[in-house]
């Protein structure tokens, strides 16, 4: 029982990156008292941002300075529900956010949608391929909302995040320079793509005459003034190299401090607190309603915080283990493929062809945006080619994103190259400047024995179990990386560079926690329509309490080949949309299970 | 050449003035290091006109194990005619000051028990911290050269010794009893990197030698002119993030 107890609030918020300034936004303007609960530090463009002191590979890249803290609070992995977990002791393969504005801080900016058929997933493969294309154990399903209904929530997030670049589909009229492949859009970009880097230009040209459709990247890196709906303003992106893993020095990255903030932080019935680490939500005896939360504060004091709503806007880790932790919804069990909190976690497969040039050609990689100045092309990610032959599901879109050439990290080198002594020295200096890369970024499936519980053994700095991931890659999503890594290397080849060096997973390679891929972890509090194989209903209010809702890409049956910001906040402000239309006028389950 | 002979010199008197700082004993370790082969060349350059304007003080490691990452640095990144070493760029004090501080201690990993051994996929997994393994990992590849390679130490071997041990040791050929020797290698290594690469404020980059090497322009964080000038090399040198100022050709 905690010691202290707050006054009693509307809503408390759980997680305060992006989805939770949305959710912030949202029920404040419904007239609510919201209190946000952020386990780490306030952080603001100035001072934490600033320059120069933010353009420091060492503490902010390599060091990590804006990431979440293992010590405080980590997870164990393992390959399969056979093996011992170990702890993610430092961090590696993904990078979960800390602080207000959480990885909403530290990301690019790839500022995608979703094809309709990755949000019908199931659906779409039994009636296109059949039943049996599914192979035993995938355990895909249906998001259980439509592209349609998400479309003005696309619209409204991009409009917030004044993304940058080239709309393809405006209303069922097909534009040229756009993406060829995408749903039909209500309006175009809210600014102009960026300029493309040389290496980008150089992959647009060849795609193109290998018959392929690129087009700018969509990216929340500015490319004008602007001053988005809230009245909150961005400048244009100066290429500055520090993009992912730093937060924005200039006001031109989306980022929760750069488009909502300003505006939310004001508003008098709106309160943040930090170094607030929620320990679980907190239920009545019976287990069917919330009756708030308990968290431990800077000081070490368990306190709670009453609130009639409880919604999760932690990362997607964060969010699973405290429906965990708290007892709410079913867990899941391999065994016998029942329960549902843990299922279904995903990831994101990648790949990179790497392209050194000769030293004519100099491709100037410290000329980086997180997500502006790329050229992808998404011939091999969307419904438009056969996957019969090729026997698997999913896909993979293809680009050039320059997101900086920091040394330490961003150095990659041909095969050839020593580790280290003079032939190492001869090998960065001939190659730093002269490479550019190809990038391949896909979707991965839901698998009965990929998904996340609570390990037996090792314990957070509250003495909390933590959360424990059960994850390897799968043939079918090697398949796909393979094939489509595959057409990103012909195009290397077409662009004619000296050398180039492909990196792809192969079949039988396992999960490696250590390198960095993505922190585009999804799933395990997956969305749909049935009770018994998803957590949250299709607006992401928890089927077993009525007054919890959880954001976030745990929400994600399986994973898409997008990045997943741009799916992420269009749910929120859809979820934000049925809470204020429906569920305040008369609290309850919005859908019955 | 990137960088002319007096920044070179005056990094060499900055070296020796260092030197002087730390311990006696070390004096005569890192005395023989300098002797060897592979620093024969930059012996020759003559002194600068101009004293050197900091020196460094040891926070981490013994005079031995000062000697022992001399060494290492000066065979993991060679000082050559390619561009600056490792040890010229004021790497031994910034992995010294890394041991130092929040990285050496493993302040942001999670340390907490059991260890329970895993597959490399993992990461590493044991309870030592990183300046905890330097300091084992150095005492057995001192003791692995005293015993094996002629009763001397890995800094007082020659450069072609040091680099067939460091080679085993990276490789797992050779194995320590008391510390997991390629983690050891692996983060040395890293760690070199690092420094050699990193914002000179972190004490090595000294000059930011290798930024000009290669050709990063460091902190200037602003290419908005330079995006569609494709294939332009760029004209100016890098900065630091601390006011450092270079230029390419100067």
């Amino acid at each position: 029982m905690a010691a202290i107890k707050k006054a009693s609030v509307d809503a408390v918020l759980v997680g305060f990156g992006w989805t939770g300034a949305i959710m912030g936004m949202e029920l404040t303007a419904a007239g609510l008292n919201v209190v946000a609960l952020e386990r780490g530090a306030n952080r603001d463009t100035y001072p934490d941002f600033a320059y120069p002191r933010i353009a420091d590979e060492l503490t902010y890249g390599i060091r990590m300075a804006l990431m979440q803290d293992p010590a405080t609070s980590t997870l164990t992995i393992r390959h399969t529900p056979k093996d011992t977990a170990v702890p993610y002791r430092q961090l590696g393969s993904f990078l979960p956010g800390d602080g207000v504005g959480g990885a909403g801080v530290h990301w690019n900016g790839q500022h995608w949608r979703v094809l309709p058929e990755e949000l019908r997933l199931r659906s779409h493969i039994e009636k296109r391929y059949g039943k049996r294309f599914i192979p035993d154990g995938m355990t895909i399903q249906d998001f259980g909302v439509s592209y349609d209904e998400l479309e003005p929530h696309f619209d409204h997030f991009e409009q917030v995040c004044g993304v940058s670049g080239q709309v393809g589909n405006l209303l069922g009229n097909m534009v040229a320079g756009g993406n060829p492949f995408e749903a039909a859009r209500s309006n175009p970009y809210p600014l102009p793509a960026l300029p493309d880097v040389y290496g980008a230009a150089l992959f647009a040209k060849a795609a193109r005459e290998m018959g392929y459709h690129p087009f700018p990247q969509p990216a929340a890196n500015a490319s004008r003034a602007y001053t988005n709906p809230y009245g909150a303003q961005l400048g244009p992106c100066t290429f500055c190299g520090y993009c992912e893993r730093f937060g924005c020095n200039n006001y031109s990255k989306a980022s929760p401090q750069t488009t909502i903030l300003p505006i939310l932080l004001k508003r008098t019935n709106f309160e943040l607190r930090t170094h607030a680490n929620v320990l679980k939500v907190n239920l009545t005896a019976d287990g069917k309603r919330a009756t708030g939360v308990t968290y431990v504060d800077a000081q070490g004091r368990e306190i709670e915080q009453p609130a009639d709503l409880v919604v999760l806007c932690a990362y997607q880790l964060h969010n699973v283990h405290l429906l965990l932790l708290s007892g709410i919804g079913k867990r899941y069990d391999p065994a016998t493929g029942e329960g549902v909190v843990g299922r279904n976690y995903a990831y994101q497969m990648t790949s990179s062809v790497n392209m050194f040039f000769d030293q004519d050609k100099p491709m100037n990689p410290f000329i980086g945006a997180g997500a502006g100045g790329a050229q992808i092309i998404d011939d091999f990610h969307t419904e438009n080619y056969d996957r019969a032959p090729l026997n698997y599901i999913g896909g993979a879109y293809i680009g050039v994103t320059q997101t900086g050439g920091r040394p330490i990290q961003q150095m990659p080198l041909p095969t050839d190259a020593p580790m280290w002594g003079s032939g190492w020295k001869k090998a960065i200096k001939d190659n730093y400047l002269y490479t550019a890369s190809i990038a391949t970024h896909g979707s991965v499936m839901a698998y009965r024995d990929n998904y996340l519980d609570l390990d037996p053994t090792h314990r957070d700095a509250f003495g909390q179990p933590l959360l424990r991931m059960t994850f390897d890659w799968k043939d079918n999503d090697i398949r796909m990386t393979q094939y489509v890594t595959g057409k990103a290397a012909e195009i290397a080849k077409a662009i004619g560079p000296k050398s180039i060096k492909v990196s792809a997973k192969k079949l039988g390679d396992h999960y490696d926690t250590q390198v960095y891929q993505t922190t585009h972890n999804t799933g395990g509090a997956p969305m749909g329509e049935n009770p018994k194989t998803s957590a949250v209903n299709r607006y992401l209010q928890t089927w077993a309490v009525s007054n919890v809702f959880v954001m976030g890409a745990s929400a994600f049956p399986q994973n898409i080949g997008y990045n997943p910001t741009g799916l992420v906040g269009a749910l929120a402000y859809w979820s934000a949309k049925a809470i204020r239309e429906t569920y305040l006028k008369q609290p309850g389950p919005l859908v019955q299970g | 050449m990137y960088v002319g002979k007096e920044r070179l010199a005056t990094r060499r008197i900055f070296l020796i003035k260092l030197i002087a700082l730390v311990p006696v004993a070390s004096l005569t370790a890192c005395g023989s290091r300098e002797t060897s082969a592979a620093d024969a060349q930059s012996k020759a350059i003559p002194f600068p006109q101009q004293p050197p304007t900091s020196a460094y003080s040891l926070q981490y490691f013994t005079a031995e194990e000062w000697a022992f990452i001399n060494a290492a640095c000066g065979r993991l990144i060679p000082e050559d005619e390619i561009g600056p070493g490792a040890v010229q760029s004021g790497v031994p004090e910034f992995i010294d000051r890394q041991l130092a501080g929040a990285f050496g201690h493993a302040a942001r990993w999670y340390t907490q028990g059991p260890f329970i051994a895993a597959g490399p996929e993992f990461g590493y997994q044991g309870k030592a911290t990183p300046r905890e393994v330097y300091r084992a990992g150095i005492a057995a590849m001192n003791n692995h050269c005293i015993e094996r390679r002629g009763g001397k130490a890995f800094a007082d071997c020659d450069a072609s010794t040091q680099d067939e041990v460091l080679k085993e040791v990276e490789s797992g050929h050779i194995a320590f009893d008391d510390v997991p020797g390629k983690a050891f290698f692996m983060w040395l290594l890293q760690n070199t990197k690092e420094g050699y690469l990193a914002d000179p404020i972190h004490g090595g980059n000294k000059e930011m030698g290798a930024w000009k090497m290669i050709g990063f322009p460091g902190a200037r964080a602003d290419f908005a002119d330079w995006v569609t000038r494709h294939g332009v090399h760029y004209p100016l040198g890098p900065v630091g993030v601390a006011g450092s100022v270079a230029r390419v050709k100067g």
